[in-house]
């Protein structure tokens, strides 16, 4: 992938001549006026409904292998 | 029961509302079209019972991109790592639908994580043009634009980042609409460059796409940035473009477009000058780096979003791997396929340290420009015009080997995306491909100031009618079976 890599690089490197010193960088293309919503507490999604989609879930919890490997 | 099929969803809608039609009637009989797909559209379709819906679009079946979550319903983005993966939710866009009565016909087949211009990057198979089965349908939305040009769908929605609704649409001879970002909710949209993702319609004719958005806009309390289209949406009627003026951007001219593409792109703005428009060139100076930019800033947004495909809390996990670390590593190795790993590679890269001012940062700088110069543009002028895509459908495998001439595809739909405006593409008409062979479709966009979809809907259905494009696909010689993987064999919707 290394030569891959190295052509699309150089083609995106043509932007490096273009003069943007006084250019803001985008953020958001429209405009937004930030609203807030009152802090209303909503239910959340089940537990179970959560983990059911989990490759190992157990006892109420996603479990992972040990982040050490003699653990 | 091919009478049915023939009919565009304004109309059958309209005799199903007027009890002409049986809606369930109207749903079988696109279900029994889907179920014939030698396309490899589909990745997963519907086989539950038939419930008549309520609403504006009761009975109409719609196939949706495998990129909107759908809950119960496999949902995959056609990548390996969301393989058995059964959302808990549906995205807000299908639940705008199903609420005007739509029905889910099936998930359709796409570039792995909407990442794409050809449909060749699905972990499930590629899917064939219905016009030359050797050739792609383009992508990333190639599964929702082939099955509506192939007839096993009246109407499909995908999503649009850099071209993946327009091009596809173009390459496979029928209309797909980018709205606004902004215009509709994605919620429950599985995020590629979260920044430029936006839904939209797939149809045959751009009245549907019309009726299609007047459903799905609006502003949604789970997605911040949706803000809907003021007004609404309505059924397009003008019939001429006298007092409207469409600019062709003189940056985007010559080089790379195929002849025959040329020729159509030319014959279109004949078209729109018999109908009392005026055409016109204008400088669009930053556009053709809009590629440029866009290979910095969708895939950084990408290399973020896709982060959370760890193995741990939904899809699937390498087996075997023994510690933490490892198992990351090895989930994300198999699961993500070669596209998507060089995109996560150049946005990690170009949002690293020591790069970001170089890479990024410009590229938002660029975005910029790009955007001021439509703004620029649109002081002049109602339209910006070109054609969709430089090429009609290449044929599979003759740009999978070489990413940046499959980049390059989306030179012309990528500015629009990049500043957030709305653009459609219609069928406007054939063209042979540069390599000689059967005559293919090209596609016209048209790009419209941001939010001023009815003008945009307007202008291209009064082109539409003057084009009067009608060719279908030449139905299928031989049968043949989709290559690679079938996926309704094949896990994806274990």
């Amino acid at each position: 992938m290394t030569d891959e890599l190295a052509g699309i690089l150089e083609h995106v490197d043509r932007i490096a001549a273009l003069d943007l010193e006084d250019v803001s960088p985008t953020s958001h293309v429209v405009e937004l006026e930030n609203v807030l919503r009152p802090d209303r507490p909503r239910p959340s999604w089940p537990r179970d409904v959560v983990l059911a989609q989990a490759p190992d879930p157990v006892a109420g919890a996603f479990r992972v292998p040990s982040p050490q490997a003699d653990a | 029961m091919g009478g049915l099929l023939e009919l565009s969803v304004a109309e059958a809608a309209g005799r199903i509302a007027a009890g002409e039609v049986s809606p369930a009637e109207y749903l079988v009989a696109w279900r029994g079209a889907a179920a014939r797909d030698e396309l490899n559209a589909y990745l997963w379709r519907a086989e539950d019972p038939v419930e008549e819906g309520e609403g504006p679009l009761a009975g109409i079946p719609v196939a949706v991109k495998d990129i909107f979550c759908t809950e119960g319903v496999p949902t995959t983005a056609a990548s390996r790592i969301l393989q058995g993966y059964r959302p808990p939710y549906t995205a807000a866009a299908v639940s705008r639908l199903t609420d005007a009565g739509v029905s889910l016909l099936g998930k359709t087949n796409m570039d792995e994580f909407a990442m794409g211009s050809s449909n060749e990057n699905s972990a499930y198979g590629p899917v064939l043009n219905p016009w030359d089965r050797g050739r792609v349908p383009g992508g990333s939305s190639g599964g929702s634009a082939a099955a509506v040009a192939g007839g096993l769908a009246p109407c499909a929605i995908g999503t649009d980042t850099g071209g993946s609704i327009r091009q596809p649409a173009a390459l496979c001879g029928i209309v797909g609409l980018k709205p606004t970002y902004g215009a509709i909710s994605r919620y429950g949209m599985i995020a590629f460059a979260s920044s430029l993702d936006q839904c939209g319609p797939l149809t045959r004719d751009v009245t549907d796409a019309a009726l299609l958005l007047s459903v799905l806009e609006g502003r949604d309390r789970c997605d911040s940035t949706s803000v809907g289209i003021a007004g609404g949406v309505r059924k397009p009627s003008r019939e001429d473009l006298k007092g409207l003026r469409f600019a062709v951007p003189s940056e985007l001219g010559g080089e790379g477009v195929e002849t025959g593409v040329r020729e159509v792109f030319e014959a279109t703005l004949g078209r729109i000058e018999s109908l009392g428009g005026e055409v016109a060139e204008t400088p669009l100076p930053h556009a053709e780096h809009g590629i440029s930019a866009y290979y910095l800033i969708a895939p950084a947004e990408a290399s973020s979003n896709l982060a959370r495909y760890d193995g741990v809390r939904y899809g699937t996990r390498a087996p075997g791997a023994g510690e933490l670390v490892e198992m990351y590593e090895a989930t994300r190795a198999v699961g993500f396929g070669p596209e998507v790993k060089r995109r996560i590679m150049l946005g990690t890269y170009a949002l690293s340290s020591g790069y970001y001012d170089a890479y990024y940062g410009r590229a938002q700088k660029v975005r910029a420009k790009i955007a001021a110069d439509f703004s620029s543009a649109f002081s002049a002028f109602d339209f910006v015009v070109t054609p969709t895509s430089p090429s009609v459908a290449f044929n599979l495998g003759e740009k999978s080997g070489d990413p940046l001439a499959m980049y390059l595809n989306d030179f012309f739909t990528v500015p629009m995306s990049l500043a957030g405006i709305p653009a459609i593409s219609i069928p406007a008409g054939l063209a042979e491909p540069s390599g000689g062979g059967p005559q293919l479709p090209v596609g016209f966009q048209i790009a419209a100031p941001a939010f001023a979809e009815q003008n945009l809907l307007e202008a291209a259905y009064a082109l539409e009618r003057a084009i009067g494009f009608d060719q279908r696909p030449p139905a299928a010689d031989v049968p043949q079976g989709p290559p690679g993987q079938s996926a309704s064999g094949d896990g994806a919707d274990a």
